[in-house]
């Protein structure tokens, strides 16, 4: 019993005594599902001695968690939303650092024959012409919102029993198309790292209109005076940096690169 | 030697929603010894006992000790027709009032020990209160009201479910706090009982005194009708 | 079926070999949600004491709130300490979000009523049979109130083990509030959640397993210290 007691001293005191540098970041689901940050965390922990805390929560939530200001930045993918947190001054501005891509996942029979498809517009019209079962996210993410912005540019309303919108992560939402044997719009990353594929398979990618740009966004300290700005701006020093370009450019999932370095050098504020 | 009594008490009533249980009731106690309680099912000698204790509310007139009340509280006992048991062990029970009285551990313990010998529970004393036997447990209720000394107990009925035996070892030890000058006051559906232990009777019938006086008395010439119905074994309402 | 004979021997590995990482979440599990336990027993039983003998003006309505809050779900209270813990929150100041604090508190909040509510059933048995001897005896409203909860200690034992297996499975609201962050504030049930969520069943259920011992163990090991005590004087 005592030395029970000890280990959860001890415990506690580890838990208190690392924040010498520490920073909070949100970054999406899918980012972190990728397997990436478990290679860029330990990288920048050595390089800039700076433990970098993520929460990982769906876009929408990141931006209210960088509104409340209770992270010091965010690592997110959703331009437009991205934009519209910058213009309102929650964030001081927007760096682009990397891409993936999304891509239609679907049951292996592919009745809707999207793997055949010449866009990934082509490929919605005629999930949404044969009916067959899709699922969305539902829950305002980046990659819900992307995936929305396709419907609208393929002149789709999707909506009818077909369509299974499950207000879940992408891990949750990949295990309702799992179970429901349905199409669903996934970024690479998470479809690599998913564990429970049973039926399905990856149907359609490549089309430029699927690239999913990542932006870091420090919290703007005016609004918020506690955040750790300084160290925000170090953390994103370290992200456009070669090495960094190294690391995220050499990552492997299966084989396959996941996530394509296009930070610009030059520190302009974009957006 | 008392100075709680004499208890004077004066248009004394309790009701309880709209409806009169008890009085009104004029009564002085004083000197020593018992006053047995008797009277049929629903008469009011719980209620009275209750009241005089302080326990029941009192809804009009008076009830005055020769002392400040809290400090009469404090000389005051009570034993209840059934026993309430602490959930604890004998020792326990008889530790609790002196306890919150806050007399020391080691004073409480050892007069605890004391009392256990007396009611012969002294093998018993690490035992559950709840495993007793129905005597053993108004014996050790005894006790425990007995443990602080108090100058007044009242009792309810405290041999109604006990049979011959635990009877016996309770009035004995009724008599022997008589003899150390605690006042008894006491209920009874037992006249035999009454008749062992009263040195004055009172008699109670629809929520009223209807006599009280001597037990001599009382028994060798009932006052009142009633009372002599009672005491013949008619039933009275 | 299978994910669940591959989450018992990934349950069994993880623990045969003191996983580094299952430990460090495991003790944190145990640590948060011990500490919730403490602070809600020591705000919910001398409540439910009080509530037990004291008649006052609001005491229907304490208890009605009691037993309606234990039905509350846990997202709400998440999302109520967020908001109240959030830094542009009236407490933000205190930076406490996201750390192991905030999480008791949560858990705190969650598990208060429902201790309350179980041992004022119990408390209030016990002293509609002590009413009158306590009352006889004069004894203060404070000796009232231990005399209760010592001898009902086992029934509150009992309402207070409910509490923590709800604390300790507990994950919507310490997800919100602790955030899930590796290291810090991750414990079983959040790291269930994100397993899950990256579709590793078998990772999952084995860290379910480990969560199911560990309130088993915890369980038995009050009992077994009550027990004791309880033989040693009755």
């Amino acid at each position: 019993m005592k030395r029970f007691v000890l280990t959860l001293a001890t415990l506690a005191m580890t838990a208190t005594a690392s924040a010498a540098d520490t920073m909070k970041m949100a970054v999406t689901t899918s980012f972190h599902n990728s397997g990436l940050s478990e290679i860029l965390l330990p990288a920048i922990e050595q390089d800039l001695g700076l433990e970098v805390q993520l929460l990982v929560v769906g876009t929408g939530q990141a931006l209210q968690l960088g509104r409340s200001g209770d992270v010091d930045a965010i690592l997110v993918h959703s331009r437009s939303a991205e934009e519209a947190f910058v213009a309102e001054g929650a964030g001081t501005h927007r760096r682009e650092i990397m891409y993936n891509d999304f891509v239609v996942i679907g049951p292996s029979e592919d009745p809707a024959d999207v793997a055949s498809a010449e866009t990934v517009l082509d490929a919605l019209q005629s999930i949404a012409a044969s009916e067959a079962r899709f699922v969305s996210r539902g829950d305002d993410s980046g990659t819900h919102k992307k995936e929305l912005s396709l419907w609208a540019a393929a002149s789709q309303t999707p909506e009818g029993a077909w369509y299974n919108a499950v207000g879940a992560g992408m891990g949750a939402a990949l295990n309702t198309a799992s179970g429901l044997n349905a199409y669903i719009l996934s970024d690479r990353a998470s479809w690599l790292n998913f564990g429970n594929k049973g039926d399905l398979a990856l149907l359609f990618s490549g089309d430029p209109v699927l690239f999913n740009q990542y932006a870091f966004l420090p919290v703007n300290p005016e609004v918020h005076a506690h955040v750790a700005n300084g160290l925000a701006q170090k953390l994103e020093g370290w992200l456009v940096s070669d090495r960094a370009a190294d690391l995220i450019n050499g990552y492997r999932l299966g084989g396959e690169q996941l996530f394509v370095f296009n930070a610009t050098p030059d520190a302009s504020p974009q957006g | 030697m008392s100075h709680l009594l004499p208890l004077t008490v004066q248009g004394a009533e309790t009701t309880h929603r709209g409806k009169r249980l008890v009085g009104p009731i004029d009564l002085t106690i004083e000197g020593a010894g018992a006053t047995v309680i008797v009277g049929p099912n629903g008469s009011g000698k719980t209620t009275l006992l209750r009241l005089l204790h302080g326990a029941a509310r009192l809804t009009h007139g008076e009830i005055a000790w020769n002392c400040p009340m809290d400090e009469a509280q404090l000389h005051q006992a009570f034993v209840f027709q059934r026993p309430v048991m602490l959930r604890r062990t004998v020792l326990e029970n008889l530790i609790y009032p002196l306890k919150v009285r806050g007399t020391s551990k080691r004073e409480a313990r050892k007069s605890a020990v004391a009392w256990a010998a007396k009611i012969g529970l002294s093998d018993m004393i690490d035992r559950s209160a709840l495993v007793l036997s129905g005597g053993e447990q108004q014996k050790l209720a005894l006790a425990r009201a007995l443990i602080t000394a108090p100058k007044v107990l009242f009792l309810d009925e405290p041999c109604a479910a006990l049979d011959g035996r635990a009877t016996r070892e309770v009035e004995v030890i009724l008599q022997a706090a008589k003899q150390n000058g605690t006042r008894l006051i006491l209920s009874t559906h037992d006249m035999g009982q009454a008749r062992r232990l009263a040195d004055e009777m009172l008699f109670m019938l629809g929520g009223k005194i209807h006599e009280f006086g001597p037990a001599d008395t009382f028994f060798e010439a009932a006052q009142t009708a009633s009372a002599r119905a009672f005491l013949k074994g008619d039933i009275v309402e | 079926m299978a994910d669940i004979w591959l989450g018992l021997s990934q349950a069994f590995w993880l623990v045969i070999t003191f996983d580094a990482e299952l430990m460090e979440i495991t003790l944190r599990s145990l640590m948060v949600s011990l500490s919730a336990l403490v602070i809600a027993s020591a705000i919910a039983l001398p409540l439910a004491a009080l509530l037990a003998v004291r008649r006052f003006r609001w005491r229907r309505w304490v208890i009605a709130i009691l037993n309606a809050l234990m039905g509350l779900p846990p997202v709400v209270v998440g999302l109520i300490v967020y908001v109240v813990l959030s830094r542009s929150g009236p407490l933000g100041v205190l930076g406490l979000l996201f750390t192991p604090t905030a999480m008791v508190i949560a858990q705190v909040i969650i598990i208060v009523p429902l201790i309350a509510s179980v041992a004022h059933q119990a408390l209030r048995d016990l002293w509609s049979e002590y009413h009158d001897l306590l009352i006889s005896m004069h004894v203060t409203q404070g000796q009232k109130v231990a005399t209760l909860l010592w001898d009902a200690r086992r029934a509150l034992l009992t309402a207070s083990l409910a509490g923590f297996g709800r604390a300790i499975g507990e994950v919507g609201a310490i997800m919100i509030v602790g955030g899930n962050i590796d290291n810090v504030t991750r414990v079983l049930t959040t790291a269930i959640a994100l397993e899950t969520g990256k579709g590793e069943f078998a990772l999952a259920l084995g860290l379910g397993f480990v969560l199911i011992g560990l309130a088993i163990a915890v369980n038995l090991s009050i009992h077994a210290l009550s027990r004791t005590e309880v033989e040693a004087r009755w």
